[in-house]
């Protein structure tokens, strides 16, 4: 029977209430008295020299308080990068400045010229469109390979070129990499684009600055997932204010999907404006605003290679990256490619060699940095593409394939740098085999044959490298931040508990599943517990929610901080009882001594804890509360394998979904409900990124789909139901719940099943086809039939 | 400016408004109620959708002033008094049809209409109604099972909650 209450069961979600009844609170809800309103007049040319701004006009419109351009900002800190990565030849990465509103030269359509302040945001509006811009125009650099040709034209002047990084990973296994090709009985090829994505969490960028000139503290609400890292990344690089005078809010937040990590020049100049004009200052983001401002994903171009001897091992992989880090480096941009993609080329295969390449490439676009997924939707993508097509090189089949070359011992150290702790891969291939009716599939195929459409299965697997991340460790590979996590566990006298977390939920539940947990080890209901998160001034310090850290890390810190509180709680009861400590159990919120029929329960103890009558003043102090930092021993890896199954139209290219199927390893799940809709979504937008989605630049660098009307977003009709399985589970051996995250699978795992699905369609109607980049429009499908 | 006056969930209210004001804007900054959301702005992901009058719009493709004298009804209105989620709520909370909460006001409004003119609709049926409806975080799974289930239809066959 399924348990409803603590770890592993599924109960309906408390936020949900609010979200249900239109009385969440969003950033944008939020309205601060004498609010003014900013505009951001925004370049439309992609390179250009600034050779003047005339204000005169627009600072005479109604209404207009103060408009800002670059020269406000010459004194103040540029957006900081978090990450600096060094290049094959122990160079430190080429660093732009990044301006908070363009200085000089503007480098994509969508960087900031001048910000208008006014009463009213129509008032901003039209003013913007009175300020008088001479821009002289430059030519802008789109294509990765053209922008590091010999004599291409800077992004940045003051870089020797726009190469930010040329990566080797692991630049010493080079020559045996290559050697291993030389000896190789049979290799296969393939150059493929991981196609470039807007992530489109569907609440806009919302930020609102806020300053008290009695007390000097500056507030921002924002459209956060780590609002204490905008504080220290704001605060401390670019606008000088300690953290204990700046207070940063990121209440109910509308979706993240990486976007929302980053800090924005938008955030610092409403908290920079704010101050210097003694007034609040708000920002709401347009959606077309949106795709011109908020960071992109994905974006890589790549060749890669795989090696097999004559039995199909796999001996080793080679690959060769250009990532596009658009104009400026965005906060986590540089990691990316590198340490979030290198280190998962081995994938769920027992590959000796592998040596990756990666050339980071400045271009005239809107920065690039971490979508849902992060590099290892890139990495796994290549890897399942190059090995289904080796598998039809070889003729054999390519689960065959796949499993043959199964890391199956564990733990298993890489060539690529990390350890998996746990895994069993062919647990869930088993569960999709069994999931996806794969002995039915030749009937279907002859079913929809008859009908003149063509249909295709494709499979493949994914790990990931989740619970970001041992700071030990990142610190050494360039990050500039700590990834623990930590949590305040405040038990109140009644017996309830608030737990202030520095994760942040923006649609995962976490105040929900959160409680579960403490439920579980206190044996109480998980109603008696609370979550707060969201606000420095409240929580403790906190690294935030991305790369599905947040149950792994921020789950462990709570747990950790939770040990504390029932080992003094443990404390006071054996005084009640007059026991020893060690004979103290606590079970079903109950405390009893071993052995024996005493008990108190949980309240009572609370209670005395804050009426310390009968108390052991002496040992230890009144109260309980204490707080936790969590830093992980090592990543986490989930792993799984998916299927997916098309039909294509051959009159039109038209690709439809007819089933997917996902079997994941998360290791130990505290909501299934919860874990599986995170996998639906990230299934949804997987197939997205497949089948429809591509910021799409032409050579002027233009961005052709910057609204909803040329951004293909996956809609209901677009997607069927998905078949989810996590039967199989491998319990993460590093932390204390045994728990992997489920964020960001869906997206990483099923891109390429949907693109295996789709050859395979192709190649049984004839069409000696062995890929096609996404998104598979119907265009490029109907291109790639007819030639 | 002129003062627009309209029913919003059957009380009557009034504000200032321009003549381009949107109706979203008009109920979300001139009335406080915030839960109608505007999540573009080309009328595409339905985050806006409200009913005036009975029948399902976009509040971003209407005037404010177009509403003058009209019924509007938002997600503001749609659980009972004492705070009882509807039918049609309950089916999203039971199958966990929302994640971000941002774009649930308008799949609520949405599927509301679609219900109320199609009572036992099928799957392709509620699939093709959320075509002005974008969400980002659910895949649509849940959301058609909620709509599915709201209508009285067994969705335990359905794979996975």
């Amino acid at each position: 029977m399924p348990k409803d209450n603590g770890i592993g069961a599924s109960p309906k979600r408390r936020e949900d209430v609010r979200f249900l009844s239109g009385t969440g609170n969003y950033t944008d809800d939020i309205q601060v008295n004498g609010q003014a309103y900013v505009h951001f007049l925004r370049s439309d040319i992609a390179h250009a020299k600034i050779n003047g701004i005339n204000l005169d006009a627009a600072s005479a419109m109604p209404g207009v308080i103060k408009i800002f351009t670059g020269a406000d900002f010459e004194g103040v800190g540029g957006i900081p990068c978090g990450w600096q990565v060094t290049d094959r030849h122990g160079e430190p990465m080429q660093e732009p400045a990044h301006p908070v509103l363009a200085q000089g030269k503007v480098r994509y359509v969508g960087d900031q010229i001048a910000a208008v302040v006014a009463e009213t945001l129509e008032q901003a509006r039209d003013a913007a469109e009175a300020i008088e811009v001479d821009l002289e125009e430059l030519p802008a650099v789109v294509d990765m390979k053209a922008a590091l040709a010999d004599g291409a034209t800077k992004v940045h002047d003051d870089l020797t070129s726009n190469l930010c990084y040329d990566w080797g990973f692991v630049e010493e296994n080079k020559p045996a990499v290559d050697a291993a090709f030389e000896a190789a009985a049979h290799v296969t090829t393939l150059e493929l684009r991981n196609n470039r994505l807007v992530a489109n969490p569907m609440e806009p960028r919302v930020a609102i600055g806020d300053f008290n000139r009695a007390t000097g503290d500056s507030t921002l609400y924002t459209t956060s997932q780590n609002p204490h890292v905008i504080r220290l990344l704001m605060g401390a690089f670019v606008l000088g204010i300690p953290e204990h005078k700046l207070r940063v809010v990121a209440p109910d937040v509308g979706g993240g999907f990486g976007t929302k990590i980053f800090h924005y020049a938008e955030e610092a100049f409403c908290t920079f404006a704010a101050k210097a004009l003694n007034r609040a200052v708000k920002w709401t983001s347009t959606r077309s605003e949106a795709f011109i401002s908020d960071a992109h994903g994905r974006d890589h171009v790549t060749k890669i290679e795989l090696a097999l001897d004559a039995e199909n091992n796999f001996t080793a992989v080679r690959t060769d990256t250009h990532a596009n880090m658009g104009a400026y480096l965005s906060t986590f941009a540089p990691s990316v490619p590198t340490w979030l993609h290198g280190t998962l080329m081995a994938g769920n295969y027992k590959t000796p060699l592998i040596y990756v390449n990666v050339k980071a490439v400045f271009t005239n676009t809107v920065p690039v940095d971490a979508y849902r997924g992060a590099g290892r939707p890139e990495a796994t993508f290549q890897l399942e593409r190059v090995v289904d097509k080796a598998a039809r090189e070889l003729g054999v089949d390519p689960i065959a394939l796949r499993r043959q070359n199964f890391i199956t011992e564990f733990p298993y150290a890489t060539p690529v740098a990390v350890e998996y702790d746990t895994g069993d891969y062919h647990g869930t291939m088993d569960a999709l085999e069994n999931m996806a009716d794969i002995s039915g599939f030749e009937a279907r195929r002859k079913a929809s044959e008859a009908r003149g459409m063509l249909r295709g299965f494709g499979v493949n697997c994914y790990i990931e490298a989740c619970g970001i991340a041992p700071s030990n460790l990142v610190g050494q590979l360039g990050a500039r931040a700590g990834l623990y996590e930590s949590a305040t566990v405040r038990v109140n006298a009644t017996g309830g508990l608030v737990v202030m977390t520095g994760s942040h939920s923006h649609g995962q539940g976490h105040e929900t599943s959160f409680p579960q947990v403490i439920a579980e080890m206190i044996g109480i209901d998980e109603s008696m517990v609370e979550i707060v998160h969201g606000d420095t001034a409240n929580t403790p310090m906190g690294m935030g929610t991305y790369g599905s850290r947040s149950i792994a890390v921020g789950g462990s810190a709570m747990v950790r901080a939770t040990e504390k509180i029932i080992a003094k709680a443990k404390k006071i009861a054996a005084h009640l009882m007059e026991a020893a400590d060690a004979d103290i159990e606590l079970k079903d919120g109950s405390f009893s001594v071993a052995g024996t029929d005493k008990s108190v329960a949980w309240g009572d103890v609370t209670l005395a804890a804050y009426v310390p009558h009968n108390y052991p003043l002496e040992d230890i102090e009144p109260g309980l509360e204490e707080t936790a930092f969590y830093d992980p021993a090592n990543f986490t890896y989930p792993s799984g394998a998916y299927a997916c199954e098309v039909e294509v139209d051959p009159e039109t290219g038209k690709v439809t979904i007819e089933a997917f199927n996902a079997a994941d390893d998360f290791g130990n799940i505290i909501n299934p409900m919860i874990v599986d809709g995170q996998v639906h979504g990230g299934i949804g937008q997987g197939i997205g990124q497949a089948l429809l989605e591509n910021a799409s630049y032409d050579e002027n660098g233009q961005l052709l789909s910057a609204s909803y009307m040329d951004y293909a977003m996956p809609r209901a009709s677009d997607v069927p139901f998905y078949g989810v399985d996590h039967s199989s589970q491998t319990p993460c051996t590093h932390n204390p719940l045994g728990v992997k995250g489920c964020g960001e699978a869906g997206a990483i795992g099923s891109p390429p099943a949907v693109i295996n699905a789709v050859v395979d369609a192709l190649r049984s109607g004839g069409h000696d086809i062995h890929h096609i980049d996404m998104p598979v429009s119907p265009s490029r499908v109907w291109q790639a039939m007819n030639g | 400016m002129s003062q627009v006056t309209m029913t919003v969930n059957g009380k009557e209210m009034s504000g200032d408004a321009e003549g381009r004001t949107l109706l979203s804007q008009f109920l979300r900054e001139t009335l406080g109620l915030t839960g109608t959301h505007v999540g573009c702005d080309t009328s595409q992901c339905g985050a806006c959708v409200v009913h005036v009058d009975g029948v399902a719009v976009k509040a971003c493709t209407m005037l404010a002033m177009e509403a003058e004298g009209a019924s509007v009804d938002t997600i503001e209105g749609q659980a009972a008094p004492d705070g009882t989620l509807n039918a049609l709520q309950q089916a999203f909370q039971d199958h966990h049809g929302l994640q971000c909460g941002f774009c649930t006001p308008g799949m609520i409004m949405s599927a509301a209409d679609l219900l109320k003119n199609n009572p036992q609709p099928t799957e392709a049926e509620v699939r093709h109604h959320l075509e002005g409806n974008i969400c980002r975080c659910t895949g649509y799974h849940n959301i058609v099972k909620a709509i599915l289930a709201a209508s009285g239809q067994d969705v335990s066959s359905i794979a996975a909650e």
